[in-house]
């Protein structure tokens, strides 16, 4: 028998109105996803993390940070000293060494006992929840029960785009590195909460939508 | 208006291997199927999505000619179906289909390596011949160092991809999968989806792929959404 949902408008009440900026679904390509990451991560912490393997120059550093994090939106230089200069000054880093030839890229910099316990708190920390993408389609989809629309055209369409975009990443997975598989994974898994909550809403509010003659 | 609503005469695309059109199936007063339309080509992934009980398992079946549909045709590589006796649709599931369900499809008596033999011993293959092309499969479905074991004895993930093995062993033209990672953990799931596809690709089999998970989904080469069971080319809606 086909599962039925219990009617209930604890759903509509249950989504908040957005708080979050519009972020289109286009956004979620590799490319654009991968600095939207990177936005959201503390670039002193991530360099210092990057120096607990070792003391690195500061070209160095912009080097690795970019293959690993940075993809087509790589530190500036400038963003590299300045931030290498204040973990200077607040001691978590200290200067190992600097290269003939002068210029602030040819330092080498160590991370210091406090920079180890700074990481440490940083990555025990956990991050607050934020949802990412729900206002656009939270939006649409209530305005679909409001006008009497077809919650499940809508909820076709958009899978039918959302997997557009998934087969591009699973595909990319495919061919890729490692970090490549991570970004697309964590890409993937987004895409897909998006499409269970549609899914969910959908059944849910057309009932709903019934119900309330709308 | 949803367009499924309004059964597109559109015909499918030349070159189909396996092509419905209209499938109707009433189970008592259940319309499992109401006017649904399907077609795929040879080394093509189609998903098949919907909402539970909207029909997506009663046409894979119809597909399969596992179930005759009341109504409509269905065609094979030119051939109608509905025209064939029992015997004839049966022999034609053994030789160019092969099928992937959710789970409890093993032998529990045989070894995996027994089981993934089984359906060229079905059709008349020496044991011998049997084991070794089975292990074969086993070895790139990435499990035969579980061939002499049980399926009780594995993990749900080993189990699964020993049945993806078995599926592809008569080297079918059509895989039909039934929730193929229903019961497993993504890791495990996109694993077998990546053994699958690529298998699939390599010998060019078409894939009949049934799954409510996006992220399985996204292993095809296009979905059709089935709901109320009506079918909704994604693609051709467009
Ligand atoms: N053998 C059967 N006898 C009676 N009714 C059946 C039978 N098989 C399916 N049905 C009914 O037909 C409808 C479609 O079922 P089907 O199994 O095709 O759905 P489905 O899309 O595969 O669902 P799910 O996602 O839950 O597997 C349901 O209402 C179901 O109860
Ligand atoms: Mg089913």
């Amino acid at each position: 028998m086909q599962m039925r949902l219990r009617l209930s408008s604890w759903l509509v009440a249950q989504f908040p109105a957005p708080l979050w900026g519009d972020h289109p679904i286009r956004s979620y390509t590799p490319q654009v996803y991968t600095p939207c990451i990177v936005r959201r991560m503390s670039i002193p912490h991530t360099l210092l993390g990057l120096l607990e393997s070792g003391p690195r120059h500061g070209y160095d550093l912009k080097k690795t940070f970019d293959e690993r994090f940075g993809h087509d939106k790589p530190l500036h230089y400038g963003q590299v000293y300045s931030t290498m200069s204040r973990l200077l000054k607040n001691g978590l880093v200290e200067v190992d060494g600097v290269e003939a030839g002068g210029g602030p890229e040819r330092k080498r910099y160590a991370i210091t006992e406090a920079g180890i316990t700074d990481v440490r708190t940083w990555l025990a920390t956990p991050e607050k929840p934020e949802p990412y993408l729900t206002s656009t389609l939270y939006t649409k989809v209530v305005l679909a029960l409001l006008t009497g629309r077809d919650a499940a055209d809508l909820l076709d369409t958009q899978r039918a785009e959302h997997l557009r975009m998934m087969r591009i990443l699973t595909d990319r997975k495919r061919t890729g590195d490692l970090a490549d598989q991570l970004i697309c994974d964590h890409a993937l898994f987004h895409l897909e909460a998006d499409l269970r909550w549609l899914e969910l809403a959908a059944a849910r509010l057309d009932k709903l939508g019934k119900a309330v003659g709308a | 208006m949803s367009p499924a609503t309004e059964p597109t005469a559109r015909p499918a695309p030349a070159g189909s291997l396996l092509v419905a059109d209209d499938l109707h199936k009433a189970y008592g007063a259940t319309d499992a199927l109401a006017g649904a339309n399907f077609s795929i080509h040879a080394g093509e992934v189609v998903a098949v999505m919907g909402p539970s009980g909207s029909g997506k398992s009663t046409l894979l079946h119809c597909l399969a000619g596992i179930v005759p549909p009341d109504s409509g045709t269905l065609t094979y590589n030119g051939r109608d179906l509905g025209a064939m006796s029992d015997g004839e649709r049966s022999a034609l599931r053994r030789s160019e289909f092969g099928f992937v369900f959710q789970f409890g499809q093993l032998v529990p008596e045989l070894t995996c390596l027994e089981n993934v033999a089984l359906p060229l011993r079905l059709s008349g293959a020496r044991r011998k011949e049997a084991e070794r092309t089975a292990l074969g499969w086993m070895e790139r479905l990435e499990v035969h160092d579980v061939a002499g074991q049980r399926p009780g004895e594995v993990s749900g993930g080993q189990g699964q991809r020993v049945a993806v093995a078995r599926s592809l062993v008569t080297g079918p033209r059509v895989l039909f999968a039934d929730e193929p990672t229903g019961a497993l953990d993504s890791l495990n799931g996109e694993r077998v989806m990546e053994l699958l596809t690529e298998a699939a690709r390599a010998t060019n089999a078409a894939v009949v792929l049934v799954t409510h998970e996006a992220r399985v989904a996204a292993y095809s080469d296009r979905e059709i959404v089935v709901r109320d069971g009506r079918s909704r080319d994604m693609e051709r809606a467009v």
